[in-house]
């Protein structure tokens, strides 16, 4: 039955091709002693494959490859980014995320104004292509396109880091707890019961006022606090049902160690599941971060914020439109293509959803 | 089962402990409640003095975490820091006034992300489930105060270019409310566009999760043999298929609950409404912690009843479920 596992990490296409190479090789092959696998395919040449087919052994493949009719093998990756490619709201959301990152990156040679720059000849001015105050401005003459094009270069980077660090956390407490179980697992499992005993949003309040929010850094590392947790969970799954897995045992049969069965061989098969949670935490991180500095727990003046930014705005009156529209839809932009390339993604790689092999 | 419910009791009350110890020191330690109060003009240290020793606020932390103990168990969660004013009867108003808010939308939400859902499922990939599906990405990545506050910024202008004053944007009740029906009629204007704006994000995460719930049962098994012994379509949907899709619903709305009455934090603070929400987002900016402790306290408890009444639920509408 060894002969099988070349053929069981391929999808049905590719079965089919390699059936038709195998084929085209037919005679030759026979001088390895494969007389019977030969003579089947032209009798039952069905799409699944007769078992006979499927036994393909590499020599098979390789004498494919020397004959110059090569079957199409691909990597998951490639066949996840085709995935990825056909979900075209996913793909016009990358590119929109792609000139907002350009955007903030480049923000001081993008943004016509400074953060805290006054026009005192044009305060309180609606959008206007005047002096490129393409957002308005408030009452001391700020332009509001360069604030919120700095806002949105504090936000997208404080939840990046978000991100980075409850991917980071997550990752290692999770696939701990996935592969030992035991106490770092009712630990991981205990600590999530109490954060979801608990109502989210105040949480995230107190810690900040406890900690005393108002700079990126300290609320980023607050926020990685509360979203750590839900990218353990999901990894403690995939590695449990890993850990039972026949490569797994063979890996520990020829005496890999722990810490090598864990980074070579059972991370790489979570990576999807993580990729895509780490997009979702990033969206989501966007959100709260907004909510928090909006209700003063978050990033505070003078770092530029798009959420306390939308405070300000609320602070100078509804006549001002523009101060509060403009940073919020910069918000939705960004959370929504995020959410779509989350999606993309999801169809690409996450295993329980399309048949890829994990 | 009721060895199941003990053991989930008596872990929550564990938690519950270390919570509120925990929150409690946090509270304590940001920042000096008195700091007002020890600078305002006309106030004299003994004032001070009194405060202080009212509350034990030179005592250690763990110290005042026992007498704070003391205090919610046998007086009520006792008073708040500066005014001495007693927490309860604050707390049941604004949890009055949460609930009229929350289970307005809350209803409302259920019922049209449920018709939503089961329609976009039995009609997938048609126009209507594609503009579902997108108005849910947008409600999803949708900040709820922001949405609050083009609400408002949108009754201003039409105010401002036509003069209608269409919804009262802040407050629960206007000045001369009235009493009676009156009251009422004058309380539901009031609520109108904080209920929609709960409904956006609701509605757009409980649809997604109603038409996948939908669709899973309509391609499963007991579906198919439904429609192969020739039951009118309408039965199958209705009957076969809605009744199994409900199930994780009525999950995940108990498992919500406990979370929503605890108030809408933001869309009460952009509103001004009198509810749990704007309650807690005070008491915490005045650094205050008998008001948090006691809102928190509240709260936890509905929490873990109602994930508790979710587990019960979950185990008695589908009996595959089994609790051991």
């Amino acid at each position: 039955m060894t002969e099988r596992v070349p053929d069981d990490d391929m999808r049905p296409q590719d079965r089919e091709e390699v059936a038709i190479a195998s084929e085209s090789v037919g005679r030759p092959a026979s001088a390895h002693g494969y007389a019977g696998s030969m003579a089947l395919p032209e009798e039952s040449p069905g799409p699944e494959g007769s078992p006979e087919v499927a036994m393909t052994s590499p020599e098979d493949l390789s004498l494919a490859y020397e004959s110059g009719v090569e079957p199409k093998a691909r990597s998951q990756w490639a066949y996840a980014r085709i995935r990825f490619f056909r979900h075209k709201m996913a793909v016009l959301s990358l590119l929109v995320l792609i000139a907002v990152g350009f955007v903030a990156i480049f923000a001081k040679r993008i943004a016509p104004y400074g953060f805290d720059e006054l026009d005192l000849f044009n305060i309180t001015s609606g959008p206007t292509l005047k002096d490129k105050h393409l957002f308005g401005t408030d009452l001391l003459g700020r332009d509001y396109l360069s604030r919120v094009i700095y806002g949105l270069r504090t936000s997208l980077w404080v939840a990046l880091f978000v991100a980075f660090l409850s991917t980071t956390i997550g990752t290692t407490v999770g696939s701990l707890a996935g592969y030992y179980g035991g106490v770092i697992d009712n630990l991981l499992m205990r600590f999530t019961d109490l954060i979801l005993t608990l109502p989210g949003l105040a949480v995230l309040l107190t810690a900040a006022a406890f900690f005393g929010a108002g700079d990126p850094l300290k609320v980023g590392v607050i926020l990685a606090f509360l979203f750590w947790t839900g990218i353990a969970r999901i990894v403690r799954g995939v590695f449990l049902s890993l850990r039972e897995k026949e490569y797994v045992e063979a890996a520990k049969a020829s005496g890999a160690g722990d810490g090598r069965i864990i980074l070579r061989h059972m991370l790489p098969n979570a990576l999807g599941p993580i990729i895509v949670n780490t997009t979702l935490v990033i969206a989501a991180a966007i959100l709260v971060e907004a909510a928090l500095s909006f209700l003063g727990f978050g990033i505070q003046p003078p770092n530029p914020a798009l959420g306390s930014l939308i405070a300000a705005g609320q602070g100078e009156g509804f006549q001002l439109w523009w101060l509060v529209t403009f940073p919020g839809l910069a918000i939705v932009v960004i959370a929504l293509a995020i959410n779509f390339v989350g999606d993309g993604l999801r169809d690409a790689l996450d295993p329980t959803q399309r048949r890829i092999r994990a | 089962m009721l060895t199941y419910i003990i053991r989930r009791l008596l872990y929550s009350a564990v938690v519950l402990v270390l919570a509120s110890f925990l929150v409690f020191t946090f509270v304590t330690v940001s920042g000096d409640p008195l700091a007002g109060l020890r600078i305002a003009p006309n106030v004299s240290e003994q004032t001070v003095q009194n405060v202080i020793d009212r509350k034990h606020l030179d005592d250690p932390v763990p110290k005042r975490y026992l007498y704070w103990v003391q205090d919610a168990l046998t007086n009520q969660f006792g008073s708040t820091l500066l005014d001495n004013r007693p927490i309860l009867p604050d707390l049941w108003r604004v949890m009055k006034n949460t609930m009229q808010l929350v289970l307005a939308a809350q209803l409302l939400v259920i019922i049209l992300a449920v018709l939503i859902g089961v329609y976009s499922a039995i009609r997938q990939y048609s126009p209507f489930d594609y503009t579902m599906t997108t108005f849910s990405f947008l409600g999803l990545a949708t900040p709820v105060f922001w949405l609050a506050l083009m609400a408002q910024v949108a009754v201003v202008q039409i105010y401002e270019r036509t003069g209608h004053r269409l919804f009262p944007i802040a407050n629960l009740s206007g000045v001369d409310a009235g009493g009676g029906l009156h009251f009422w009629i004058d309380r539901a204007h009031h609520l109108v566009l904080p209920v929609l704006v709960l409904m956006v994000a609701g509605i757009a995460g409980y649809s997604r999760y109603m038409r996948a719930a939908m669709l899973e049962v309509i391609n499963s098994d007991y579906v198919r043999t439904a429609r192969a012994k020739g039951l009118p379509e309408r039965r199958v949907t209705m009957k076969h298929a809605l009744r199994n899709a409900l199930i994780p619903l009525v999950t995940l709305v108990a498992l919500d609950f406990g979370t929503i009455l605890g108030g809408a934090v933001v869309t009460e603070t952009v509103f001004s409404l009198d509810g749990m929400g704007l309650y807690f987002v005070n008491a915490l900016f005045t650094n205050d912690p008998y008001p948090v402790m006691a809102w928190l306290m509240i709260t936890a408890v509905m929490i873990i009843i109602f994930n508790l009444i979710a587990d019960i639920v979950y185990g008695l509408l589908d009996p595959r479920v089994r609790y051991d």
